[in-house]
């Protein structure tokens, strides 16, 4: 079943068309891959779906339910998490405020209706939920086994591991649907290796992944469906076998990144 | 000298009140705007004309003021908090001197011989200081602890994730504008209730006490203090009314001019966005889910203290 589908996706920057009639679509539960050389438009496609930018035109489906130019909060709300290509870390909030975050629209519905009186009520029962909210944040943190740098300000994180708190972040919100925009950027190998079982760890709770990636390595391994853009358009889409023997990917990309 | 003292008490309190509104805004959600002397201004006419022209208590023209300052910051809020950074302290700051030549406009001259409040029979007036100390740092009291709850809840968080960045706040369900607006309103309220402190104490209102350079002033209070920490806006309230206050408190008026004053806050502000943005006390790291309970939190505190000695 497909999760998520975009039709006919286009976004112009001026004259830049940084995606281009794009038909992407991810299927339920499987980890897929975005891949494509650098400024082919694959940030910008992870934009347009999760809300941070609205499209030229096309239409974006998620869960059957229309979802072009929604803002970006609406769309994280009905179960799409992202993190980004230049770390979003609250650099300035500890770590585990910073998972707490994810769940910020997760706790405190009930017993008041109506925005306004939730808004009272949180502010009244501040300790209870924080209690709540701090527990299950601390279960996403020993999920990536940072826990020990809970009360530490995100700022002081070394590298590797503000990018798994930004995918904790993510993933305390309960998505159906997670992008990673670059994931392993940055990362040495040991610290690669760690993200590569973290995301088996996510396939294994059911979240469907998709990924940007320019560490073939990685993709080829934990990727079950690939597309791959060039110029903003979709040039290929497949398993990992088909798109190393595509040649259009090796010409516009897998030729020119081992030279 | 005595007299001087507590009459820095007073408007430190005052300010102390008005940098908690400050801080809201700026520190905790992160908007730069320069309009506080706006909505200080409101609270203070509110006040005025209530309890001069209606005979109305004090107490009922608290409310308000909190109430018609927040709506002003609501009026302004919405169109300008779109803005970013610089822009939106020029549109703020000028939307605040707005607010004062209006209030010139209508009648330069002010009002004057407002009634004093009264508290179960008693009259709080300026020749008792200590009375109106209480009474103010109470009130500082209050809004510091109301301040504290929103802070560390899920409402306060959410602002500093926005503070923070906009967009993962954003990607974190947030509806940012909103936030932002209520940030802005809480700010301009306080900012009201401050103003209606002020009308008690001084009894008189004049369009001229509400200029620009008092938007700076609280901004001042709370960069120095340290952003987004109340109990360091506090401090900042403290010291920058020393310092205001400073030429009548040692007699050299004649040697200082008053526009130092205005060299010294702009230094201040320039000095620590350098030296020390995140002000002298720093951030207010709060530790969720400490299991301690209040007590033992308490004896922790006073363990560390002893071993300091
Ligand atoms: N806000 C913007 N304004 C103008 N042009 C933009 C904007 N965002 C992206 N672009 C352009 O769109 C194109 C696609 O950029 P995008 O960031 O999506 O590429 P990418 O595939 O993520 O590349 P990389 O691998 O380097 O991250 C680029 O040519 C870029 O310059
Ligand atoms: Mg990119």
């Amino acid at each position: 079943m497909k999760i998520l589908t975009t039709d006919h996706l286009t976004r112009e920057f001026g004259g830049v068309i940084a995606v281009n009639d794009v038909n992407f679509s991810v299927e339920q539960g499987l980890v897929t891959g975005l891949i494509g050389p650098n400024g082919a438009g694959k940030t910008t496609l992870f934009n347009q779906i999760t809300g941070v930018d609205k499209p030229t035109r096309g239409t974006i489906t998620f869960d059957g339910k229309d979802i072009t130019g929604l803002p970006a909060w609406k769309v994280s709300r009905l179960g799409i998490a992202r993190t980004f290509q230049n770390i979003r870390l609250y650099k300035e909030l500890t770590v585990v405020e910073n998972v707490m975050m994810g769940l910020h629209f997760k706790v405190g519905k009930d017993p008041f209706h109506g925005r306004f009186l939730q808004a009272v009520k949180s502010y009244v029962f501040a300790q209870r939920e924080n209690r709540e909210m701090y527990e299950r944040a601390m279960e996403w943190l020993h999920f990536f086994g940072i826990e020990s740098h809970a009360q530490d300000f995100a700022r002081s994180l070394p590298y590797g591991m503000q990018r798994e708190l930004e995918i904790a972040r993510a993933l305390a919100a309960d998505p159906k649907l997670l992008f990673l925009d670059e994931p392993a950027a940055g990362m040495n190998p040991a610290e690669t290796a760690h993200l590569m079982d973290v995301v088996d760890k996510i396939r294994s709770l059911g979240v469907t992944v998709v990924l940007i990636e320019h560490d073939m390595k990685l993709v080829m391994n934990i990727c079950d469906q690939i597309t791959v853009l060039n110029f903003g358009t979709k040039i290929a889409e497949g398993t990992p076998q088909a798109i190393k023997q595509n040649k259009d990917v090796i010409e516009a990309y897998l030729g020119k990144e081992e030279e | 000298m005595i007299n001087f003292f507590m009459l820095i008490l007073i408007y430190s309190g005052v300010y102390a009140l008005m940098a908690i509104g400050q801080n809201c805004i700026t520190g905790s959600t992160g908007m730069l705007s320069l309009c506080h002397a706006g909505f200080f201004c409101i609270g203070s006419y509110v006040t005025a004309i209530m309890c001069k022209m209606f005979g109305i208590s004090f107490w009922l023209s608290l409310p308000v003021a909190a109430l018609a300052a927040g709506f002003v910051g609501f009026l302004i809020g919405v169109p300008t908090l779109r803005l970013k950074g610089d822009y939106l302290c020029i549109a703020t700051l000028g939307l605040g001197e707005i607010i004062r030549n209006i209030a010139t406009n209508i009648n330069p001259v002010g009002i004057t011989s407002i009634p004093r409040a009264s508290l179960f029979g008693y009259q709080f007036s300026s020749r008792n200081k200590g009375a109106f100390i209480i009474l103010i740092w109470v009130f500082v009291l209050i809004f510091y602890i109301l301040f504290q709850q929103l802070a560390h809840s899920r409402l306060g968080r959410a602002m500093n994730a926005i503070r923070e960045d906009e967009v993962a706040a954003q990607s974190n369900g947030i509806n940012v504008t909103k936030y932002k607006i209520s940030s802005f309103v809480l700010g301009a309220a306080i900012g009201g209730i401050a103003g209606s402190f002020q009308t008690a104490y001084t009894l008189t209102v004049s369009p001229s006490s509400y200029t620009f350079m008092v938007s700076v002033m609280v901004l001042c209070t709370v960069v120095l203090g340290g952003m987004g920490n109340a109990k360091a806006v506090i401090l900042g309230a403290f010291i920058i009314q020393f310092i205001s206050y400073f030429q009548q408190l040692t007699g050299l008026t004649n040697i200082i001019p008053p526009q130092a004053n205005q060299m010294i806050f702009g230094l201040i502000l320039v000095v620590m966005m350098i030296w020390r943005p995140q002000g002298l006390l720093g951030r207010d790291k709060y530790r969720y889910g400490d299991p301690r309970t209040f007590k033992e939190k308490l004896l922790a505190v006073a363990k560390r203290k002893g071993g300091e000695r």
